[in-house]
């Protein structure tokens, strides 16, 4: 048979009839024919399992299943988990914080039913197998099999806490519902009828010229496509960034690609016509041009120079310097040295790039996933040639972000087809375009020597660093400026000399990636510290303790840590923990002997919250209106990290009313006040503590209007406020007051920006208001023989000032636990050959070992009751804390990371050698 | 484009006889390969086929048949000849692959990461093939002739893999190494049958698979085995050098060559002192 045919299954319990091509994903039937959008697509290859469905009751990838597979047979998708109200297993995630951003939530279920099917009260063992086909960047996994090994449970009541206590409170997500019942809405989840489907043409080269040929001949042979865009249809300046005195980056390019996968060409057409879209014949032509993909080459004098105005392909050099650290170096007690290199990585959130657009009015509305809404419209309005406020960036949810959803990537594209053909557009990034098109983790070359006098105390630190920031500027300054005010650690350091270069290459860009640089700068400073505690003859964490920042030290950029500073109590902390760990393991090695060596290792960390030096306000709105509805507007984008929630919990109790009385708004740019991007950890510290100043500023105005004094007791009930203080108690009705233009009759909108300072030529002064603290300890196993190393324990300690959320701090410590699990042991992003989830390994929910996490709470002045940013700390001190065990269980110094099993067993054998 | 889903034999090979097919079994390595929504060209599913599913003991041999899945071995009650095979199966990417990746398919996919051959070579596997015009066996080791290319011919179909009596004797055991727990390709991998008479291994099959562009039995190793006491001193025996002799191990992004033919090496060992019950 040709063509399509019918197909007739049995669909979460209702018989269902479609016509359809018959070797179709199923994902594709599900989501884009049948609008059953819950089944997620993460990456078209059976590597994600975000697309898991069951196929007469067995778990499948719905992306590998043709439609006439599916004739007679029965299929669930996560819609059919439930119906209506929620079952136990969608009420155990909820309650366990077992889904963040969401993105994988569907088909963790999904493959979760099939396996409570035979086995009700599974062991963790074999949720991890049945649960072992989905991939999750967010949770680090835990919480999810903890969700499902206590699905069996009926739910408690959920925490409903009252005025004033919603801090502290294991409240459960506020967006959580539709997260776990398949109806959140991401980028690629909703778009306008009659929409065209925009595909790039992309760069296959490094670097290449290029020169379009007759495309009018090639569009006219082929019907259904409506539109083709190059960068001469580009109305403004085809030049963003998010550094705008770095903007150089084309939406399309102009004549030459600096990298493999920018994009060249837009397509637009209609859906069917898309769908069988072959464009290997689309007339390029291609002049191909030397290129180089590593810092040193494209520092050399014959190197091809990106861009004129950078000579030496050097984007920027950041600096600190402090005493004389050469001087301090050379008259040290003891000395270690050493160089570590680190690869570029990839976000691999589990939702690729997605989003529509269209025309409303004169108004441009873009609707898809991002970090940053307000950026996203400067940048596209500016691309285009609009007035920002004829943009309006709608943001979707969004499946994990991690850094790289700040930055634009498909706006402009479909913002440029819907200005142009007037029709609404809609793109969906592939895997492989993500990875190839998106910013990535720097990859890093640094050297150091680190010295203390024979106390153990560091005297001096010198670091040099080149980061690969690829073809455009994307983020480079910032972790050019970053890394060298971090890079001496949570630690003392009077003698301090620290550079970061950014430097371009033709390799992939590098930009924003959960601690922008700084996880790179920490592997080799703390490789160095246990190398140090070695050479004095002290234990390792008794010469980090010895170290680490207290209350009233200046730091490296000479900023006095007046209060807050929570290293210390980390630290101790863990104590205990090493203790009996170091203990486990010599008597597991002394069992054991041969090829299994466990070891212990530990590292800490330490991370400014906000832009470095530079400003970065949010604002907070809310009000009430007249119908007693309490609005928040909460601009603070939630990736999964939960702002959501948490900027609400600090507003409430800034407020004096319960969790229960707020309405959420989201970061809708036409109805939402700027808070910022969701970026160097500021959310919880920056917009918290608009959402606190806010909160504070309605309550003052009721209690103003109610002439009460701050004592004074909020209730909400209906359109009657209630203001209660003393014996006394006021009614306040809503509804007799006239509101104002949003609607409100008592509001709020309130801005805070960090205070810091500029750096000076020598990297000194203010650049955070606020730092956050960690420490963590890693237990492992190597394999001898083979390399591998098993992970058995993660402890983490972490100080975040004031615990906002207990549930949702452990869940962004644990997933930033995976991902630098990621980092030491297998993730490495090579242009050309990892540009899918099947080359480009992230961990499992095998991987990830059992996590202690230890909250301490230092309370820091600046921040909204007391809390402190972590969402990057989280994954800083994992890396070196598994290399320092690698080096502690066989001797062997990883320093090319990842630290794969060839890699481990060269450095065995290299150690070995040398004894 | 067209698509034939036929639910009887015949019917699937007139098919093939009438023009080159694409054969699409479970779809797990066909649809990651391409970027589009539907699978493109002349397609012949082979789903439906009647009786081309599930595993029987015959007089002289076993026989897996080509829509067999990898679940469907994994769950079969089978001798321990079979354990690496079975083994195998639950190191194949993730639940949802073995639900609907068949066995045959991993073989006619022909990837040198292919972690069913080297489980396969070791119990001699045949493959049955059938055209219109007739049926044929090869041995695996001679299907498999390259990355990506097997000896069927664009008419035939493979209906099953054939595995004689004899070779299902002792026991087997398989060892795959990756980067990560679950859903990765092997860095290497490795299977050995271990037949024990008197303390003495009386037959040994072993084979190796990620390190050369075909995976490889070791006949010399093998030859070398047979009449040794089982104990750990076999492990002096299978050594890198051994393995040096049937591949030079490939370098890439997973590992360099010496390192492969060491760790080959090394999972020889566990795998023979598992499969030889003394480890
Ligand atoms: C995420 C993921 C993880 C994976 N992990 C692993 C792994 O760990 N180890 C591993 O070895 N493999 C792995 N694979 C590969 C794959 O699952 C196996 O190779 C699978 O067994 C192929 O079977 P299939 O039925 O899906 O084949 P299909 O995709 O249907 O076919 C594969 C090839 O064989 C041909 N073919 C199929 N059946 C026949 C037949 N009867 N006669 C002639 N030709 C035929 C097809 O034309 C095609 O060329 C993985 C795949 C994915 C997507
Ligand atoms: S979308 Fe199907 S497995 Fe990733
Ligand atoms: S919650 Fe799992 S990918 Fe975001």
């Amino acid at each position: 048979m040709t063509g399509k045919i019918d197909v007739r299954l049995d669909l979460n319990g209702h018989r269902t009839a479609v016509r359809a091509l018959p070797t179709r994903r199923l994902s594709d039937l599900l989501r884009n024919e049948l609008r059953l959008t819950g089944t997620k697509v993460g990456c078209d290859a059976g590597d994600c399992g975000a697309c898991t469905v069951l196929l007469d009751g067995a778990p499948v990838c719905a992306c590998l299943v043709p439609v006439a597979q599916v004739t007679g047979r029965s299929v669930t998708t996560v819609e059919g988990l439930s119906d209506g109200s929620l079952s136990r297993l969608q009420h155990a995630f909820l309650r366990h914080g077992a889904a963040q951003c969401g993105i994988c939530t569907p088909g963790m279920l999904v493959a979760a039913a099939a396996l409570l099917e035979t086995t009700p009260r599974p062991t963790m063992a074999e949720a991890a197998q049945a649960l072992g086909g989905v991939l999750c960047r967010c949770t680090g996994y835990r919480k999810i099999l903890s969700a499902v090994c206590d699905s069996w449970r009926d739910p408690p009541p959920a925490a409903q806490p009252q005025a004033g206590c919603a801090i502290g409170t294991r409240l459960e997500r506020l967006d959580g519902v539709p997260k776990v019942n398949g109806t959140d809405i991401f980028g690629a989840d909703a778009w306008p009828e009659n929409s065209l489907v925009v595909h790039a043409i992309r760069s296959r080269y490094h670097h290449a010229a290029f020169e379009l040929g007759d495309i009018a001949a090639w569009h006219g042979a082929r019907p259904g496509i409506v539109a083709i865009f190059s960068a001469a249809d580009i109305p403004g300046r085809n030049r963003f960034g998010v550094i705008p005195p770095f903007a150089d980056q084309p939406a399309l390019a102009e004549s030459v690609a600096r990298f493999r996968g920018e994009a060249i060409v837009l397509i637009a057409g209609e859906p069917d016509a898309m769908a069988t879209l072959d464009t290997t014949d689309f007339p390029i032509d291609w002049t191909v041009l030397p290129h180089t993909l590593e810092p040193q080459a494209a520092l050399a004098a014959e190197a091809p120079r990106l861009h004129d105005d950078r000579p030496g392909n050097i984007l920027i050099e950041g600096a600190v310097r402090r005493g004389d650290t050469q001087a301090a170096l050379a008259s040290s007690a003891h000395v270690a040295q050493g160089a570590v290199e680190t690869p570029y990585g990839e976000h691999a959130y589990i939702e690729p790039e997605a989003g529509a657009a269209w025309l409303e009015d004169d108004t441009l509305v873009i609707q898809a996933c991002t970090q940053a809404p307000y950026m996203d419209r400067d940048d596209t309005a500016a691309l285009l040639d609009l007035p920002p406020d004829r943009v309006r960036i709608i943001p979707t949810a969004t499946g994990g972000g991690f850094g790289s959803k700040l930055d634009i990537s498909l706006q402009p594209l479909i913002g440029l087809v819907a200005l142009k053909t007037g029709r609404p557009a809609r793109m969906v990034y592939s895997r492989t375009d993500s990875m190839a098109a998106t910013t990535k983790r720097h990859p890093a070359h640094m050297r150091a020597r680190i010295a203390t006098d024979d106390q153990g105390r560091i005297t001096a630190m010198h670091f040099t660093g080149d980061f690969n920031t690829g073809p455009y500027a994307s983020w480079g300054p910032t972790v050019a400026n970053r890394v060298p005010v971090h890079a001496s650690g949570p630690y003392c350091t009077p003698n301090y000399h620290a550079t970061a270069r950014a430097i371009h290459t033709n390799g992939a860009i590098s930009g924003a990636f959960r601690g922008f640089g700084v996880p790179q700068a920490t592997i080799l400073q703390e490789l160095l510290y246990d190398d140090l505690a070695l050479a004095n003859g002290l234990d390792r964490l008794e010469f980090r303790r010895r170290n680490a920042y207290r209350d009233g030290d200046v730091t490296v950029t000479g900023q006095t840590l007046r209060a807050g500073v929570g290293i210390g109590k980390c630290l101790d902390a863990l104590a205990p923990h090493w203790t009996r760990a170091l203990g486990d393991a010599e008597a597991a090695n002394h069992r054991a002997g041969g090829e299994h060596r466990r070891g212990v290792g530990i590292a800490s960390c330490w991370y400014g919250c906000g832009n470095t030096a530079l400003p970065n306000p949010s604002t907070i709105k809310l009000g009430l209106t007249n119908a007693g509805d309490l609005i928040l507007h909460q601009g603070a984008t939630d990736i999964g990290q939960g702002s959501n929630t948490v900027i609400t919990q600090i507003c409430a109790d800034a407020l004096g009313l319960p969790i229960s009385s707020f309405q959420l708004l989201g970061g809708d740019t036409a109805m939402t006040p700027d808070a910022g991007k969701t970026s160097a950890s500021r959310q919880t510290y920056v917009s918290g503590k608009a959402a606190e100043l806010a909160g504070r500023a309605l309550r003052a105005a009721i209690l103003r209007h109610a002439n009460v004094t701050e004592a004074a007791v909020l209730a909400l009930h209906g359109a009657v406020l209630t203001v209660a203080d003393g014996g006394a108690a006021r009614a306040i009705d809503l509804v007799s007051f006239e509101p104002d233009a949003d609607g409100f009759v008592f509001r709020a909108e309130e801005s805070y920006d960090p205070p810091t300072t500029p750096l000076d030529a020598n990297g000194q002064g203010d650049p955070y208001a606020v730092y956050g603290y960690g420490a963590q300890m890693v237990e492992l196993a190597v394999d001898v023989a083979l390399g591998t190393v098993k992970l058995l324990k993660i402890t983490a300690a972490h100080d975040l000032g004031r615990v906002i959320n207990p549930t949702l701090a452990e869940g962004q410590i644990e997933g930033g636990i995976a991902q630098g699990i990621g980092l030491a042991l297998m993730e490495e992003y090579i242009p050309g050959r990892t540009e899918n989830l099947h080359d480009y390994l992230i961990p499992t929910i095998g991987d990830v070992p059992e996590i202690e996490t230890i909250l301490i709470e230092e309370p820091d002045p600046e921040g909204p009751f007391g809390a402190k940013g972590l969402g990057e700390h989280a994954l800083i001190p994992t890396a070196p804390a598994i290399l320092n065990a690698i080096k502690d269980a066989t001797n062997a110094r990883i320093t090319t990371l990842p630290a794969l099993p060839h890699r481990v067993r060269d450095a065995i054998v290299a150690a070995r050698s040398k004894t | 484009m067209e698509y034939g889903r036929p639910t009887e034999l015949d019917e699937a090979l007139a098919l093939l006889a009438g023009g080159r097919r694409t054969i699409l079994a479970g779809g797990t390595d066909l649809y990651p390969a391409i970027a589009a929504a539907a699978l493109p060209g002349d397609i012949l599913d082979i789903g439906a086929i009647a009786g081309l599913r599930g595993i029987v003991e015959g007089a002289e041999a076993w026989r897996i048949g080509a829509g067999t899945t990898w679940t469907d071995l994994a769950r079969a009650t089978l001798p321990a000849a079979f354990n690496a095979l079975k083994q195998a199966a639950l190191e194949i990417g993730s639940v949802q692959i073995q639900n609907t990746a068949t066995i045959v398919g991993n073989l006619c996919n022909a990837s040198p990461a292919a972690d069913g051959v080297p489980a396969l070579l070791i119990l001699d596997a045949q493959l049955e093939l059938q055209s219109a015009e007739k049926t044929r066996h090869l041995p695996l080791k001679d299907f498999i002739l390259g990355v990506r290319k097997t000896a069927r011919r664009s008419n035939e179909l493979v209906t099953a893999i054939v595995l004689p009596k004899r070779a299902v004797s002792g026991r087997s055991d398989f060892q795959k190494l990756g980067a990560r727990r679950y859903l990765v390709i092997s860095i290497a991998m490795v299977a050995a049958r271990i037949a024990v008479e008197d303390d003495r291994i009386s037959e040994a099959a072993l084979a190796i698979g990620s390190c050369s562009a075909v995976a490889q039995r070791l006949s010399s190793l093998e030859s070398d085995l047979v009449g040794r006491r089982i104990g750990p001193a076999l492990a002096e025996h299978i050594c890198a050098a051994a393995v040096a002799t049937h591949v030079a191990p490939i370098a890439d992004i997973r590992g360099s060559a010496e390192y492969r033919t060491h760790a080959a090496a090394e999972l020889l060992r566990r795998a023979v002192a598992n499969a030889a019950g003394t480890a």
